[in-house]
């Protein structure tokens, strides 16, 4: 499809392009950063208002935007993550200052980087969304201009994530030299023939780098814990969700399009990456004593469980990726509205800050609580659904082993989600109650909780949606 | 006198293992960026290479390298303005005194 055919399918991210600009624009000349706030998050229920489910895939811009069901359920993805965690930052303090409007502005253009992540479907504009997205994440985290932890925590992301691009453009290269094409299908179908099967090989290893950079799978995890702690955490909150989603969108529609034939090698690798990350994840998570570091490793763990879904790739196995990471962004964007609420008004990230919260502040340890139960997948909550599809989409393929692994891993997650609870409920308090949350902090809260509860009540209803 | 692919494959290959290298080894943190360039730079090597010799359409590897000489640039510039800021805070450009977040 041509430029001006595409265009009639592409003005939702054209608005939300306009959006973003304009709000920067306006960021000049109004002083109230709240009404910037509004409008930015007016621009995105506008996008989402206008967004459109495609009857049959159309190859936008000449195939290189893929606008199908799949990109199509990852566009509400985007927009949903970016609109909660406006509304998380809303009220956050340490924010609060000259640069608040180029926040929200930069927020939009991410929303937009994103859409294009989903839809990617070249191997060009792979690499430019993903630089996009990744451009922007580097300068989000470094967002607060005198904070040392913050300022740390971009470089070692910057560095970390150039290195992981570069490695991940090397491979593109040899993929495009093998198959003398960049377009996703025309790559996937010239690696069917003999010659090229080893370069296969070799190239979705290098893919594995890039994009599991992304996804915080070990053994490319180790930025995650300190660019999560460094962060500000509404930006944490956001990390660990939708580059993350998106990251998994693209591993997937890459391994489906162009690595299928090389199916039973990867397949392997993938089990064991998956046992790995989750296994060093949680044996991590046990013995940390930052709120924040502690939920970044739980998120590296359950970036484990969700390459479960990947490494069997059935069609089960796919469908519980995007179950997965649904129940994922309402638990984890709610957990660390969470933390941004006790971070404000304790000033502290400790766990020990925790303790007694429950007294402190009844309402806080409740969504908490409802929050880290449905991150151990604990019915009748969304986490139980995601775990519940990916564990049987491993049963069904015979995964034996990875299934047996991953369930002695929920176990031990199960029990340092519990240690916090406890934290909160059984330990005495050691500070005066809490003021109650401010309104739009609360209405996140709100929001993830209902999220968290109606996925985990009427899974049928989600699932509709998904693939419909 | 055209030189042959394979002569070019591994020069950019060997690009490619000096940029890795300086990565690992490198304390500097400009240092770092200027290694991942090379790195870079050995992917647009391959893949202008590439669109001489295999490509269906020559053009598509030579638009991609030019696209990736600009994110190269803006690349650059998002990681200078964060080794300023973070020299601001803490007077270092050396990533072993980079140490506030560890487990």
């Amino acid at each position: 499809m041509n430029i001006l055919e595409s265009l009639k399918y592409f003005i939702p991210e054209l608005v939300l392009l306009g959006g973003a600009f304009f709000v920067l624009g306006v960021d000049l000349f109004i002083k109230s950063k709240r009404t910037i706030g509004l409008l930015s998050l007016f621009v995105l229920v506008l996008t989402a208002a206008l967004l459109k489910a495609p009857a049959q895939p159309l190859p936008l811009f000449y195939g290189m935007f893929q606008l199908d069901a799949f990109a199509h359920f990852f566009r509400y993805f985007a927009l949903a993550a970016v609109a909660f965690t406006l509304l998380m930052a809303y009220s956050y303090a340490p924010l609060k200052g000259p640069y608040e409007g180029e926040f929200y502005g930069l927020f939009l253009f991410m929303a937009f980087a994103l859409i294009l992540v989903a839809g990617a479907n070249n191997l060009l504009m792979i690499f430019l969304s993903v630089e996009f997205v990744s451009m922007i994440s580097y300068l989000l985290v470094g967002f607060l201009k005198k904070d040392a932890k913050s300022k740390e925590a971009a470089i070692k992301y910057l560095l970390f994530g150039s290195m992981a691009s570069a490695v991940m453009l090397y491979g593109m290269s040899l993929l495009y030299g093998a198959s003398g094409s960049l377009a996703l299908p025309a790559v996937g179908n010239a690696l069917f023939f003999a010659p090229f099967k080893t370069l296969a090989h070799v190239s979705v290893l290098f893919f594995f780098v890039g994009l599991g950079f992304k996804i915080s799978m070990a053994p490319f995890h180790m930025w995650a814990p300190d660019v999560y702690e460094g962060a500000p955490t509404p930006v944490t909150a956001f990390l660990t969700v939708a580059p993350k989603a998106l990251g998994f969108a693209v591993f997937m529609r890459v391994l489906a399009m162009v690595f299928t034939p090389s199916w039973a090698h990867w397949s392997v690798l993938l089990t064991a990456l998956s046992i790995l990350t989750m296994t060093l994840g949680n044996l991590t998570a046990l013995s940390q004593n930052n709120i924040k570091r502690f939920l970044a490793y739980s998120s590296i763990a359950q970036a484990g469980y969700i390459l479960m879904g990947l490494a069997v790739f059935s069609d089960l196995g796919r469908q519980g990726v995007l179950v997965y990471l649904l129940a994922y962004l309402f638990t984890n964007l709610g957990a660390f509205a969470v933390v941004t609420l006790i971070g404000e008004q304790t000033g502290s990230e400790d766990l020990a800050a925790y303790a007694g919260l429950s007294q402190r502040s009844p309402m806080a340890a409740a969504f908490l609580t409802v929050f880290l139960v449905s991150l151990a997948g604990i019915p009748p909550l969304a986490g139980f659904i995601g775990k519940y599809y990916v564990f049987a989409a491993a049963i069904q393929a015979k995964f034996i082993t990875l299934t047996v692994v991953a369930a002695v891993n929920s176990v031990i997650a199960a029990y340092y989600y519990f240690r916090i609870v406890r934290l909160m409920y059984l330990v005495p308090a050691s500070g005066p109650a809490l003021a109650p949350a401010p309104r739009p902090l609360f209405i996140t809260l709100g929001l993830m909780f209902a999220g968290v509860l109606l996925l985990g009540l009427f899974p049928a209803f989600f699932l509709g949606l998904i693939w419909r | 006198m055209i030189v042959p692919l394979q002569h070019i494959l591994i020069f950019s290959l060997l690009l490619f293992a000096i940029g890795l290298y300086g990565v690992l080894v490198r304390r500097n943190i400009i240092g770092i960026l200027i290694s991942i360039e090379l790195m870079l730079n050995a992917a647009n090597i391959n893949l202008i290479a590439f669109s001489k010799s295999t490509s269906l359409a020559p053009e598509t590897g030579q638009i991609f390298a030019i696209f990736v000489i600009a994110i190269a640039a803006t690349a650059a510039a998002v990681g200078l303005a964060i080794v300023l800021a973070l020299y601001r805070v803490r007077k270092t450009v050396y990533t072993d005194e980079v140490n506030l977040l560890k487990w």
